[in-house]
This record gives C-alpha cells, sequence and structure tokens, in this order.
C-alpha cells in the first residue's frame, strides 16, 4: 500500500516543484497526437517552449523588428538594447566574469567549430594531441577530426567503462606535453552521465591544456557556474534550454578569445576596414560576423527569464525522482536493459531489447502519443562501445510526471505484445 | 485494422523472424552494403547474376523490422528475375511506399511485396523499407561504396 500511496502522490508535494502549474506555461504539452495525450519524452533533442518565449519572439518581430548596432533609429536602439540585455542574462545564468565572454552562435555545434577553426587552427601544428571522450555528440568529434586533418594533430579518446562513465585513470594517462587542447561533454546525450568536469579542466588546467566543454545536455538540467568549473571555453544551444531553434551560446575567457582570429568575416566584426587592411572589432563581436539571430537571442534571454522563476533545486530533485522512477519502472520489464547506468546521471533512460529494434518500439510509442528518440543520438562511438545498433531514448525535461512514465511503461508492454 | 497492425502484419513479423536467405555468399559475383544514417540499420546484399538474370540472391545486416522484413521479402521474390524486371519491381515497390501510386494502384505489379504497403502511411520508416532496394540496385550497377536511402 504504501508503494500505491507514493505514487498517488502529486509531484509537486515530492519534490516542491508545483509541475502542473508549470505544464499550463508550456501550450504544446494540452495538445494530443494520434488522439492520445502528447507524452514529449525527447528533451534531449529539443526541449518545449514556455509561452514566454513564443510571446517575446511575437512581441520582437511585431513590435520591435530591426538590425542591430546600426540605425540610430528609435527601433534599432530598442532592438540593440533588448538583444545585449539577453547577453547580460546569459552571462548571469552560467556565472561568467564579463559579458564580452559571450558570443551568440548558431548552437553549440557552431560553436565548437568556432574553437576548433579560430583557437585550433591558430596554435596546434603537427604532432600536437587533441583529447575528446568516447561518450561525445559527433559534434564534439567531426571539427577536431577536421583539424587534426587541416594541421596535422593527432584525436586521442578518453575511454568510458561498462556504466558509461569516464575512466580517469586513463585521462591522466593520456594529457601528456603533447597534449594541447581538451574538449569533453558535460553531460551525454546518448548516456545522461554527468562527467566530472572540474577534475577533467583541473587535471588539464595544470598542465596549461585548454578545455572546451559541451554543455548542450547539462544546461538544461544543471546549474552551470563556468567560474567554479574552471573551464576556458563552454557551449549549449537555446533549443534544447527552452528557447528558439538557431542560436546558442560560446562562453570563452577573454584571454584566450583575445588572442583568437575571428571565425568569420563580414559585417559587425569589424571596427575598420580599407582595401589595404581590416581592424577586427573588440569582443564579443569579433566573433560575430553579419546579422545575427536576434529574435533568437531574445528569445533566449526569455527563457533563461523564465527559468529565473523556478526554484532550480526543486527543478533538479524533480528531475532526479523522474529518473530513479523511470530506471526502477523499466528496469522491471523483461528483456529490457538499460544502456547507461553512471553513478551520476541527468534525466536520461536510454533502452534496448534483444529482440526488438528500437526504430520500431520508437513507431508503437508514437503511436501511443509518446515522443522518444530512436536511433545512434549522433553518438555513433557510444553505440559500438555497447554493442548496440540504436537505442531508445527517454529523456526529461521539469515538467514531465511520474504518469508520463507510467504511459511509457504501458506503451513499452504493448510493444512486446506485437512482437511477442 | 488500425495502422500499426497494418505495418506490423504476421508475415512481416514472421519475416522479422526468421528472414529468408538471410547469409552471406561465398560465391557471390555481386555484394553491395547498404546503410540508413538515420538510424543505423546496416545491410549487405550478395548477388549471383548469370546472363542478366539473378540466380541467387541472398543479405545479412542488422536493422529493424520493417528493414529486415523488407530485405527478406525482397530477396524471395527477385530470386530468377532478370535485371530489368529487377528494377521494374524496384520502381512499383518505391511508388508503393512513397504513397505515389494510391487508390487500386496501390501495390500493383510488386506481388508479394504487398504486405508493405502500410509503411506508406509512416513515412519516418519509408526508409528502413527501401534500404534493402537501394542496395541490391547498386549491386546490381556493379557500383563500388556504399548505397544509402539519402
Amino acid at each position: 500500500m504504501k508503494a500505491a500511496q507514493e505514487i498517488s502522490q502529486p509531484a509537486s508535494l515530492r519534490s516542491g516543484l508545483d509541475v502542473e502549474a508549470i505544464r499550463k506555461d508550456f501550450p504544446i504539452l494540452a495538445r494530443t497526437v494520434h488522439g492520445q495525450p502528447l507524452v514529449y519524452l525527447d528533451n534531449g533533442a529539443t526541449s518545449q517552449k514556455p509561452q514566454a518565449v513564443i510571446d517575446a519572439l511575437s512581441h520582437y518581430y511585431a513590435e520591435e523588428n530591426s538590425n542591430i548596432h546600426r540605425g540610430v533609429h528609435y527601433l534599432s536602439e530598442r532592438a540593440t538594447t533588448v538583444y545585449e540585455g539577453a547577453r547580460e542574462k546569459i552571462k548571469r545564468f552560467i556565472n561568467a566574469p564579463k559579458s564580452q565572454e559571450i558570443i551568440f552562435v548558431r548552437g553549440t555545434t557552431e560553436a565548437i567549430n568556432l574553437v576548433a577553426q579560430s583557437y585550433g587552427r591558430a596554435f596546434l601544428k603537427a604532432g600536437d594531441e587533441i583529447i575528446v571522450s568516447a561518450m561525445e555528440h559527433h559534434s564534439n568529434i567531426v571539427p577536431w577530426q577536421m583539424l587534426c586533418e587541416q594541421v596535422g594533430a593527432r584525436l586521442r579518446v578518453i575511454p568510458i567503462n561498462h556504466d558509461g562513465e569516464l575512466v580517469m585513470d586513463e585521462y591522466r594517462r593520456l594529457l601528456t606535453e603533447k597534449t594541447k587542447f581538451v574538449s569533453v561533454t558535460h553531460v551525454s546525450n546518448a548516456l545522461g552521465t554527468i562527467v566530472p568536469v572540474k577534475e577533467v579542466v583541473a587535471l588539464a588546467r595544470e598542465r596549461g591544456v585548454p578545455v572546451m566543454l559541451d554543455g548542450a545536455q547539462a544546461a538544461p538540467h544543471l546549474k552551470l557556474d563556468v567560474q567554479e568549473i574552471g573551464c576556458d571555453f563552454y557551449a549549449f544551444s537555446g533549443h534544447k534550454l527552452f528557447g528558439p531553434t538557431g542560436v546558442g551560446v560560446l562562453f570563452g575567457r577573454s584571454e584566450l578569445l583575445e588572442r583568437m582570429p575571428p571565425y568569420q568575416g563580414g559585417g559587425d566584426m569589424i571596427s575598420l576596414v580599407t582595401f589595404e587592411k581590416t581592424h577586427y572589432n573588440v569582443l564579443p563581436y569579433k566573433f560575430e560576423a553579419g546579422t545575427p539571430h536576434i529574435a533568437g537571442g531574445i528569445g533566449l534571454g526569455a527563457a533563461i527569464d523564465y527559468l529565473g522563476t523556478l526554484n532550480w533545486k526543486q527543478v533538479v530533485a524533480h528531475e532526479q525522482d523522474l529518473l530513479a522512477y523511470a530506471t526502477d519502472s523499466l528496469s522491471s520489464i523483461p528483456g529490457l536493459k538499460i544502456i547507461g547506468t553512471a553513478k551520476e546521471k541527468a534525466g536520461v533512460v536510454s533502452f534496448v531489447f534483444d529482440h526488438v529494434h528500437a526504430h520500431d518500439v520508437g513507431t508503437i510509442l508514437d503511436q501511443e502519443g509518446i515522443a522518444v528518440r530512436a536511433g545512434h543520438h549522433c553518438a555513433m562511438p557510444v553505440m559500438q562501445r555497447f554493442g548496440v545498433p540504436a537505442t531508445t531514448r527517454a529523456s526529461f525535461a521539469f515538467y514531465n510526471t511520474r504518469d508520463e512514465v507510467d504511459a511509457l511503461r504501458r506503451a513499452i508492454h504493448r510493444v512486446l505484445k506485437v512482437f511477442g | 485494422m488500425s495502422e500499426l497492425d497494418d505495418l506490423y502484419q504476421e508475415v512481416i513479423l514472421d519475416h522479422n523472424k526468421s528472414p529468408r536467405n538471410f547469409r552471406a555468399m561465398e560465391n557471390a559475383n555481386r555484394k553491395a552494403e547498404g546503410y540508413n544514417p538515420l538510424c543505423g540499420d546496416h545491410v549487405t546484399v550478395y548477388l549471383k547474376l548469370k546472363d542478366g538474370v539473378i540466380q541467387d540472391i541472398s543479405f545479412e545486416g542488422s536493422g529493424c523490422a520493417i528493414s529486415k522484413a523488407s530485405a527478406s521479402l525482397m530477396t524471395a521474390e527477385l530470386k530468377g528475375k532478370t535485371e530489368a524486371q529487377a528494377k521494374e519491381l524496384f520502381d512499383n515497390v518505391h511508388k508503393m511506399l512513397t504513397g505515389e501510386s494510391n487508390g487500386q494502384d496501390s501495390g500493383k505489379g510488386v506481388g508479394k511485396l504487398k504486405i508493405l504497403s502500410g509503411v506508406c502511411k509512416f513515412p519516418a520508416r519509408v526508409k528502413c523499407a527501401s534500404l534493402a532496394w537501394h542496395t541490391v540496385s547498386s549491386a546490381l550497377k556493379g557500383t563500388e561504396g556504399v548505397a544509402t536511402t539519402e
């Protein structure tokens, strides 16, 4: 009886987070899919948007649309103020020392490419080594492979153990005088593992090696403090953080950004152009060529404002409750194996069956209104490490509930009924 | 019948569980690999082609029920066919899967493969069903490299 009582207890009593009220802030959560209430468990791919973000985008286009940093007219000044205000909000959100260290990019992928091409091409040479981990998303592998081809550097990979955790002893062994850059994920998108980034950074910085962190999956789940972590670069995407697609953030320590050449050339990134010589603009504009995604930046600012209205401790407690509940609930399904069992995990449950492919699972869940990701999660080396072609991944946000986990479990039973 | 039952019919589940012609072929004279980058489905098709006729055909690989069943049904259907007949069948199957042929025309000229007609209601799964076909057509062309569904 105790278990039943616990299950019927509203989510707000467990974590203190008023999930029912929060759900009303996200209009899409009220819709149905294939005649069933939407159960959105694909937050690792992209998160849903609160009304406040949708309103900010429409308000900007309806009332303030103008180009920034250019016009002397009212609208341009207004758009510039709101856009630059978003930069300030992001600075506070990750506790960056200066707002000039916040560079708007398209997303995490572009941020990593920017650092690889700008820092990497300027400061790495043949024989140097770059360290990544075995649980990286393709976006934190391929840009470094491209750099390796360009400058003759070599990519080294920190292995992971069977739970999906970094093997720190191997990392220590890989760190040598040849190591010139380290880039690892903060939270694994395919496994949910939370990487001990403070330790990863400290070990590299002891040797004077700069570290970049891919925070795409961490930003929506963890309280971020780039000064406490001590990293040189940190990247995340707006759309996974309840903001718009097409906008993201690169944080970089100004000492490094100052020394780096521009990534792209164009308007806004210059202070003076003549055919003889061009002078580059100051930070952060040196790295922001062309008209940016102004509405996106403003929308991301609105998302951060929205997150500011939530109690982060309660958010973390609620997500950890969902993770524990889902892990427990799904583990009891015959034949289901969870991939990624690290001690420290964010709200991701990736699983496989011996006899049912993830794609078939995904299709049947979809018919029940449940959105999950089925595939290799842009992390093919992770799939190879665990010897599976693909997994089904349920990834949670703070607006998910235990009832939705129950719906997932029931739908998985339907999958097993189809496949016998 | 619901769309889901239509997709996962008994015959498809049976071909998934016990795929026909599921083996490597040692004396094959044509071979091609197919890969669906979206979901990681991977298939290798082997052919013994003589005087323009497919004398033997087999496949290996890993994938979802739809891709495996489609490959299995395909091998059963293509054995003994000429290259031209195979191409015509591929065109008809492709039209059926993408919903290009509809109503009475749907599934015309595809033989037993009509069982896959439910796939057209699931756009995300069309590539799963067509992977083996793309692969066999690159094997027939004798082109090198990996066929993809993209």
